[in-house]
């Protein structure tokens, strides 16, 4: 009898195990919208988690969301306190040495230079980008003076205060903060195409993870459902799968 | 929050005001000045007791104890607070997850560094992928809690190292006399009488302790400084229903108040405590009540 119980014990034990692989932790930075930010309730939302959360439905996998600052986001997926990251985070060959990409699930768009008025110098003078982004890989290597910070949010208040002459961002973050400015901050410049699009990071060793996303992003590319999403989140002018 | 608040943008002045002051995000803001108390109101003890630790093993008579004692004491601190709190805590957090891995997965075959990655079975995960969200948060906040204590145990047990031999060698050298072993020296004599010589320092580090919770934020705990700063930021109409321009000034101003009354309730309470402690002592303090008195 005794031995049995035992039986059934480690059974439920193993259960619980088997039961625990099907709980995948995404990581985000929870300040980038429209692709994830904190909504007026306090909880995750924007593009991504829609997207993450039908990606993990058409994958048959149970998903938590939970939000990490940008700057340690990749260090904290490596020593697996979550296990997928979808922040907005361009596939770069830089990135994809410590970490892997699924295919983009967000086509390969433009940054853009933003600023309070037309002549501001963007090529020479000082300019503002989230630390540890390719915006901020790009301005580095011109001629612009680059300040770095920690979040999108403070590159443009740094621009609205004086700090800087211009904000340089992905185009589709700072559309809405143009667009509610009522004229005060415009676009400058010609757009720059940078980074391979938008994939969702991965440990390497996760490869088993990668191939059920990979499937899911194919399916809902093939049957239109992620073009539908990204026109609604950025608008018709969006690149397209 | 309130009935009349379904429909923002048609309210204003002070209604509207209510009703941005009580969304589920700022109730998330308000709940993180209870998560800072209670950081606090259970890492200060703690600290305490690491640096009790640390500095009866700094002054044991047993060479290796003693070298220990010495060693944490100028080790932690010596290492910068930021560099110890991004990197021991990931380091701390692998090597629970390590031990557990070989209790409970002696069959795993692969090794459990893979390149840049971090791998170990998922009954060794610490806490389990499965777990609720909240025990996640739980466990950060476990792991801030002893970052903190290790951090400020060592400044705590240099400064009660220091205040163990502040107390008069006469005081002890009686006590010898009475018949009294090591062991009773060190309680009924040396501890009760040390600690006034160690809250100016004490109470220094406490006020530190204060200003060094926004740190929080690096060890996955979302505090009231990250909070601030989230709200404050510019909100735009398509994501929110309460847009507002660079608030932050406003939020950080509450948070200089909040901290600012802090530590003048803190000033009051350990004024208190240098009073009591002074009391009998043969200290400059303890002088001064008696002429008073």
């Amino acid at each position: 009898m005794k031995k049995i119980l035992l039986g059934t014990a480690a059974l439920a034990l193993t259960a619980g195990v088997a039961m625990a692989q099907d709980t995948v932790r995404m990581g985000t930075e929870g300040a980038y919208p429209p692709y994830n930010f904190i909504d007026d309730n306090g909880d995750v939302a924007g593009f991504e988690i829609v997207l993450g959360n039908e990606l993990c439905a058409r994958a048959e996998l149970t998903c938590e969301w939970v939000t990490n600052d940008w700057d340690s986001i990749i260090p904290n997926l490596v020593s697996s306190n979550y296990d997928t990251i979808m922040a907005g985070m361009s596939i770069t060959d830089e990135r994809d040495e410590v970490i892997d990409f699924t295919q983009d699930y967000y086509p390969p768009t433009e940054s853009a230079y933003v600023a309070m008025s037309e002549e501001a110098d963007f090529e020479s003078g000082v300019v503002a980008a989230q630390a540890s982004t390719i915006q901020a890989a790009h301005v580095a290597e011109g001629d612009a003076a680059l300040i770095e910070f920690a979040t999108p949010e403070e590159t443009v208040s740094a621009m609205r205060s004086g700090e800087a002459d211009a904000v340089f961002a992905d185009y589709d973050y700072l559309k809405p903060i143009v667009d509610a400015s009522g004229g005060e901050l415009m676009f400058v410049g010609d757009p720059v195409p940078l980074g391979g699009g938008i994939g969702m990071g991965l440990r390497e060793s996760d490869t088993e993870l990668k191939e059920k996303f990979d499937a899911a992003i194919t399916s809902m590319k093939e049957d239109g459902s992620l073009n539908e999403l990204l026109v609604e989140w950025f608008g018709e002018e969006i690149g397209q799968y | 929050m309130f009935s009349y608040c379904a429909d923002p943008e048609t309210l204003d002045g002070l209604t509207w005001l209510s009703c941005y002051l009580t969304t589920g995000k700022h109730m998330a803001f308000y709940g993180a000045f209870g998560t800072v108390l209670l950081l606090l109101a259970i890492t200060a003890p703690t600290a305490l007791a690491f640096g009790f630790g640390g500095a009866s093993a700094a002054r044991s008579s047993l060479a290796p104890l003693r070298w220990v004692g010495k060693a944490y004491i100028s080790i932690v601190r010596g290492v910068p607070d930021i560099a110890f709190f991004l990197f021991f805590v990931i380091a701390l957090d692998q090597g629970f997850e390590w031990l557990r891995h070989q209790a409970l997965c002696p069959g795993w075959d692969q090794p459990v560094r893979q390149g840049n990655d971090f791998v170990v079975c998922q009954a060794a995960k610490l806490p389990l992928s499965s777990a609720p969200q909240w025990i996640h948060e739980v466990y950060g906040f476990f792991l801030a809690v002893l970052t903190f204590a290790i951090v400020f145990g060592a400044f705590a047990a240099n400064v009660l190292y220091g205040a163990m031999r502040a107390v008069p060698r006469a005081q002890l050298e009686t006590a010898e006399a009475y018949g009294m072993s090591q062991r009773q020296c060190f309680w009924r004599i040396l501890v009760p009488q040390m600690w006034v010589y160690a809250l100016p320092g004490l109470s220094n580090l406490w006020m530190v302790l204060i200003k060094a919770t926004p740190l929080l934020f690096l060890l996955g705990v979302e505090d009231i400084v990250y909070w601030a700063r989230e709200l404050g930021g510019t909100k735009t109409p398509q994501f929110t229903d309460y847009p507002h321009g660079d608030w932050r000034m406003w939020y950080f101003l509450a948070l200089l108040v909040f901290y600012l009354a802090f530590t003048r309730v803190s000033e009051l309470v350990l004024e208190r405590i240098m009073a009591r402690l002074n009391h009998g002592q043969a200290t400059s303090g303890g002088d001064a009540q008696r002429t008073t008195a």
